[in-house]
């Protein structure tokens, strides 16, 4: 992925300023600032939700500002997994469920995707909770199930805003163990947090300062 | 090296009515609700047309059973409010119009009947003292419910044979020599009861007796005053205009002539009427359901937006969330419109069998009202589905 003086602007508002960063196959880093920097607005540009008022961005060769609606949407659902800060676990629906939805706009069977949808739940520790409906899960479990339903289909890039932000130590290490596996796997992993101690133990930090890249880590 | 091109998915028809059942199965009380306008707007319009329908089927029926080519003769009001007698010759001279097939007539009576002889004279109960002859079933194709009609033999005795109601009222059941009736003073032998007659309804509550008994014991003057009479079916036209000359030569003004039969064909009219009206206000309680369609489907838009981003976030294309709310829109009503046709169709069945009639519900009414339910969905869900459609996902995402 590459940004190339990608700037987004909310009106007289600078949320992001010709930011420019190149996040290589495979990487886990972190896009740390306080609160009201443009993390979750890099983030909603990079998973293509939103598109840039300037610049360039590349993902997996495609050149996003040329791409329609349609196109975005496809490469959404083949290529980038979302973990969102507020979860967005539909009420009342059974956890198996809610996780085989990530895949709903690939194109796979119904039977097909909750098999998957089987596998993930088991990955990330919740084998024993395919029946539970999101009122009857700890945070941590709801946390992991939406990570599940964003890694279901095995895509290139991950994206979590905040994911451990609502949760205490133990759930949050707990997710951050299961981010570090996926990146194991190969899957490239960009983990949005206020956490310093947190963004410390990655390989690569990226600090956001007023709509800003301020600085950059590798370790 | 340029990428492959991207190309979203299509869903598998299954998803899509799952997707568009969600909405609908997490509210289910908004359903419901938002259901029932259209419910009751189908409902109205399938209840008005089963109903028209069913009764339609009676009534043609009713015609075929008793034929449309029946005239009737009767002696009307004279001048002072006499009533006016047929002459004796009618019957014959009617008899002899060509196009003429039968004729039989009834001579009312001043006779009273009654259950037996303890009760006071002025209780007479409504029922109708005829002289009749004996050919009359065979004209007005009436049939027995027990017994026999009047025949030479037992129209000479003091026999009687009872219209349906006139029995039930006088609490005859059976039949013969045992079953006996108070009639102008003296007891008469009920020998048959007739099955109720759609077509004169009027001899229901009749009394016939024969011709000879009613001279010999009612003090009956021998006129008739109601000549019945069935031409050929090509020949009504012709036969109807000559009838009040032919039975009254002197004063062709004092007879009035009816064929039985239009009375239920103008029935048949004013049942259209009614139903047009009838419709009209069915369509607007559907239109008025179709607004609340509408309506529940731009707060479902509002509340789900977060759903929404969502959605588009695991790569649902603008197309998608639009059908999605499309079908939800199209669930819903055609919910409704199912809930009003099985309402519909049960009024029709509880009003056609309290009537007595066969229940009928035409097919093309419930078609009419499926296809009516989908283009009313359709309508009301285009809308809130476009405004789904165009959120842009984070902003959608922001929503709580
Ligand atoms: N839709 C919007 N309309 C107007 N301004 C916006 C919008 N979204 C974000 N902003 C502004 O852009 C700036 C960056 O917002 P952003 O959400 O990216 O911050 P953040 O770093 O994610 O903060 P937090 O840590 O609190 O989540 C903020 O000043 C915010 O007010
Ligand atoms: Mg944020």
């Amino acid at each position: 992925m590459h940004l190339a003086g990608v700037s987004k602007r909310y009106g007289a508002v600078s949320a992001l300023e010709s930011a420019d960063l190149r996040i290589e196959r495979g990487e886990l880093l972190a896009v740390v600032g306080p609160s009201g920097s443009g993390k979750s607005t890099l983030l909603n540009i990079m998973g293509t939700l939103d598109r840039p008022t300037a610049g360039n961005l590349r993902i997996d060769g495609y050149g996003v500002a040329e791409l329609s609606d349609r196109e975005l949407s496809a490469l959404r659902a083949r290529t980038i997994g979302f973990v969102f800060q507020q979860f967005h676990l539909a009420a009342g629906v059974p956890a198996l469920d809610i996780v085989a939805d990530g895949l709903l706009y690939g194109g796979r069977r119904r039977a097909d995707r909750r098999r998957a949808a089987e596998r993930a739940l088991r990955r990330v520790g919740l084998g024993h909770r395919l029946r539970h409906r999101p009122h009857e899960l700890s945070g941590g479990e709801q946390q992991r199930v939406a990570v599940a339903r964003a890694v279901l289909g095995d895509p290139p890039l991950l994206m979590a805003d905040e994911p451990t932000g609502n949760l205490d130590s133990a759930s949050g290490a707990a997710v951050l163990d299961l981010l570090r596996d996926l990146h194991g796997g190969g899957t490239t992993v960009v983990l949005i947090t206020h956490d310093r101690d947190l963004a410390a133990g990655l390989p690569r930090e990226v600090r956001l300062k007023d709509g800003k890249i301020a600085e950059e880590v590798r370790r | 090296m340029s990428p492959p091109p991207l190309r979203p998915a299509p869903m598998w028809p299954a998803d899509v009515l799952r997707v568009g059942g969600y909405g609908l199965r997490s509210r289910p009380l908004r359903v419901v609700l938002s259901a029932l306008g259209i419910a009751i707007g189908i409902a109205a319009m399938i209840g008005v047309v089963g109903i028209s329908a069913s009764s339609a089927q009676e009534i043609e029926r009713r015609l075929s059973a008793f034929g449309t080519n029946l005239l009737t003769v009767s002696a009307g009001q004279g001048v002072g409010n006499d009533p006016v007698h047929l002459p004796d010759t009618a019957i014959g001279m009617i008899g002899a119009i060509p196009g003429v097939e039968s004729v039989s007539a009834v001579g009312r009576t001043e006779a009273r009947v009654y259950r037996n002889d303890h009760i006071p004279a002025r209780r007479t109960g409504g029922i109708v003292v005829y002289a009749a002859r004996t050919d009359l079933p065979a004209v007005i194709r009436s049939r027995m419910a027990a017994g026999a009609w009047l025949t030479a033999a037992t129209g000479t005795f003091p026999a009687v044979v009872l219209g349906a109601a006139a029995a039930s009222e006088l609490g005859v059941v059976e039949t013969g020599v045992d079953s006996l009736v108070w009639l102008g003073d003296r007891w008469f032998t009920v020998v048959g009861i007739l099955a109720a007659n759609d077509l004169i309804s009027d001899f229901d509550y009749g009394a016939f007796v024969g011709w000879p008994a009613a001279r010999a014991g009612l003090a009956f003057d021998g006129h008739p005053t109601t000549i019945y009479t069935r031409a050929a079916d090509d020949a009504v036209r012709t036969v109807q205009p000559l009838l009040g000359a032919t039975a009254n030569p002197e004063d062709p003004g004092a007879v009035d002539v009816s064929r039985p039969s239009d009375a239920l064909a103008a029935k048949q009219e004013t049942e259209q009427t009614l139903r047009g009206l009838l419709l009209g206000l069915g369509a607007v309680a559907l239109l008025v359901g179709g607004v609340g369609v509408a309506n529940a489907m731009v707060i479902s838009v509002l509340e789900r937006r977060s759903e929404i981003g969502l959605r588009r976030s695991l790569g649902a294309t603008r197309g998608q969330i639009r059908t999605q709310f499309l079908a939800e829109a199209l669930l819903l009503s055609l919910l409704g419109g199912a809930g009003g046709g099985l309402l519909g169709t049960a009024l029709t069945a509880i009003f056609a069998s309290y009537q007595g009639w066969r229940t009928v519900v035409p097919a093309w009414a419930i078609a009419g009202g499926v296809g009516a339910t989908l283009v009313i969905g359709g309508l009301a869900g285009l809308y809130p589905a476009r405004r789904a459609a165009r959120m842009a996902p984070t902003e959608a995402l922001l929503a709580p």
